[in-house]
């Protein structure tokens, strides 16, 4: 008897659990769907799910306008450096405050999570006159230092835990047995946080890739990423609904695909790591 | 090589004083054993000499050079932690390489360094293997394997055995005297476990609440504890203690028996008590004797198997030569 409502339980919830993940994912299925639609039946009321002429027209229009080739490859140098500028920066930070905290520690930590808090317009202005002085306005460089910068916080918080998790004793032994603070960092702190610093590394891949609110204000065509391949078929094209969502299908696809094969070791960063 | 002095070392966290100002000196080729109940500060002792935790106030000298501010890396000390602490990613081989590959000595001399403590370490065939392949006692080996290739100039020891199960304890203990023996290089070796102090040390250092209390031979200690502590603290069973009237007889505040210095009897004894519990273990019979006099109950040794059992009537017969005195300050006389 215990077994059979413990089963009914269960198909209850497999059932809710499904539900849930695809009402959260039936917004991407749909642009996915309509961007294999014709303009009118994209529009059409009512809306039409899967019974409609299929067709690539969408994309091949997109990739004849705009090139989307050089919006994904400044995706991937934006999200790509600047997430390794925070990981080389963050290591030896997150080293500090786990091994050797002082009384200010948590109050760093959370100074750096409270700059978070600030809704980024609020910056928006200030950081875009200094990128005028500095000439960084539309360039991928200005994009990977604030990139870099504002997910610095999350980098440094997500590492601090990883190396919570690694006894101390093992970092002295390396100091007893001769290695100075870059070895102990190189050879026995980072081996040991791989899977840690691996899943901060996809992590801020991904949010650095989504990022939209920096990279619309700070560039224009030269270093646009994906974010504003997108943008760019939504406010001045009228109702092209077709030709926005095989835009987004071909700016999701590949952070959509990086993750799917990674989702172990994301959802292992996520549960494991900061939002512990 | 491995003579270290402390001189005035002390210790603070914060307000805390830990280890109010101390001297010592370890001589070179010295098994120096620091041995106290838990939070005597005998870890944080070591510590200090390792470099691992600055000192707050004194010398500590190496081989004639002030190491205070030497970084560990520098000190030219091994050490061999409670948890091993061995580095998880690497094989045996490599967690045996990695000091001499951090001093940049050349390959061929490190794989000869590794197979030689291999093999007086028994760890040839797990040399390919993980840590998180090897038992306790396998790992244990791994690390004094790290410690050994060194070559270095005393050795640190930090309740290496304490998480290892008795029968291995006593094996280990037994390889750690034997390669100090074949080194010949000082150890010093924290414990709360006197036994392990008594059976490995040249030298013991008793501890309590960071003071030193004595600092002697295992049998100095067993023989004329300098007070009450050291006196209970060291051998086993404990030493009983007797107040009152029994104590007065000798002219002191309290009088100390060892249990191996009492001569039961069914019979006649200066003592008359009643058995509480017998323990008997073959080669010896420990019984808890209640008497009239004192609140503690006597313990007492009887070689071989002796046959009395719960609530028999026992008389003791102290050995008067053995007896030790102690007046109010807890302080031995004579």
């Amino acid at each position: 008897m215990a077994r059979a409502v413990k089963n009914k339980q269960k198909i209850i919830n497999t059932v809710a659990a499904w539900g849930i993940g695809l009402l959260i994912f039936f917004p991407v299925l749909w642009t996915i769907l309509t961007s294999f639609k014709t303009e009118a039946q994209a529009i059409a009321d009512p809306p039409v799910f899967l019974f409609f002429d299929w067709t690539l027209e969408n994309y091949a229009i997109v990739q004849e306008r705009s090139d989307y080739m050089r919006y994904l490859w400044n995706s991937v140098i934006i999200a790509g450096v600047s997430t390794l500028v925070g990981i080389v920066v963050a290591v030896p930070a997150a080293w500090s405050m786990a091994f050797v905290p002082s009384k200010r520690t948590k109050d760093v930590l959370l100074w750096m999570l409270s700059t978070k808090m600030l809704p980024a317009v609020g910056v928006l202005y200030p950081i875009y006159l200094i990128f005028i002085q500095l000439g960084l306005l539309d360039t991928r460089t200005g994009l990977v230092i604030v990139m870099m910068l504002i997910n610095l916080p999350i980098i440094v918080w997500m590492l601090y835990t990883y190396f919570r998790e690694i006894p101390g004793e093992i970092l002295e032994a390396a100091r007893m047995d001769g290695a100075s603070l870059r070895d102990e960092i190189l050879y026995v702190l980072t081996p040991m946080a791989v899977p840690g610093i691996a899943s901060t590394i996809l992590l801020n891949f991904i949010l650095a890739w989504n990022e939209a609110f920096w990279t619309l204000n700070l560039t224009a065509a030269k270093a646009g990423p994906l974010t504003a391949f997108i943008a760019s078929y939504s406010s001045p094209e009228g109702l092209f609904y077709a030709k926005l969502s095989a835009a987004s299908t071909m700016a999701i696809a590949p952070i959509l695909i990086l993750g799917w094969f990674s989702q172990k070791q994301l959802v292992r960063g996520l549960t494991f790591g900061a939002v512990k | 090589m491995g003579h270290i002095v402390l001189e005035n070392v002390e210790k603070s966290f914060g307000e805390v004083t830990v280890i109010p100002p101390l001297n010592l000196e370890m001589e070179d080729g010295e098994f120096v054993v620091f041995v106290g109940p838990s939070g005597c500060g005998k870890s944080t002792l070591l510590r200090l000499i390792a470099g691992l935790e600055d000192v707050t106030g004194g010398t500590i000298r190496i081989d004639g050079q002030d190491a205070t501010a030497v970084p560990p890396a520098k000190r030219g000390l091994a050490m061999v932690f409670q948890s091993y602490a061995l580095y998880p990613h690497m094989t045996v081989r490599k967690n045996i390489t990695f000091p001499l590959r951090m001093a940049k000595l050349d390959q061929a001399e490190q794989k000869r360094r590794v197979e030689q403590a291999a093999a007086v370490l028994n760890l040839t065939e797990y040399l390919d293997r993980r840590p998180g392949q090897l038992s306790g006692g396998q790992r244990q080996r791994v690390a004094i394997g790290r410690a050994i290739v060194r070559e270095p100039s005393a050795f640190l020891f930090d309740e290496p055995l304490s998480n290892l199960d008795a029968a291995l304890r006593v094996g280990m203990r037994l390889e750690i005297s034997e390669l100090h023996e074949r080194l010949k290089t000082t150890m010093i070796y924290v414990t709360h476990d006197q036994v392990e102090a008594m059976t490995m040390a040249d030298k013991i250092v008793v501890l309590q609440a960071g003071r030193i209390e004595q600092v002697g031979s295992p049998l100095e200690l067993y023989r004329t504890p300098r007070n009450r502590f050291v006196a209970g603290f060291i051998g086993s069973p404990k030493m009983n203690f007797l107040e009152g009237p029994e104590a007065r007889k000798h002219d002191a505040q309290t009088i100390g028996i060892r249990p191996e210095h009492i001569t039961p009897s069914s019979s006649e004894g200066t003592w008359k008590g009643r058995v509480g519990v017998a323990e008997h273990l073959g080669s010896d019979t420990f019984f808890h004797v209640h008497m009239e006099e004192c609140a503690e109950p006597v313990t007492v040794r009887s070689g071989g198997e002796v046959d009395m059992h719960h609530g028999d009537t026992i008389y003791l017969t102290p050995d008067v030569e053995q007896i030790h005195r102690f007046d109010d300050q807890g302080l031995r006389i004579g």
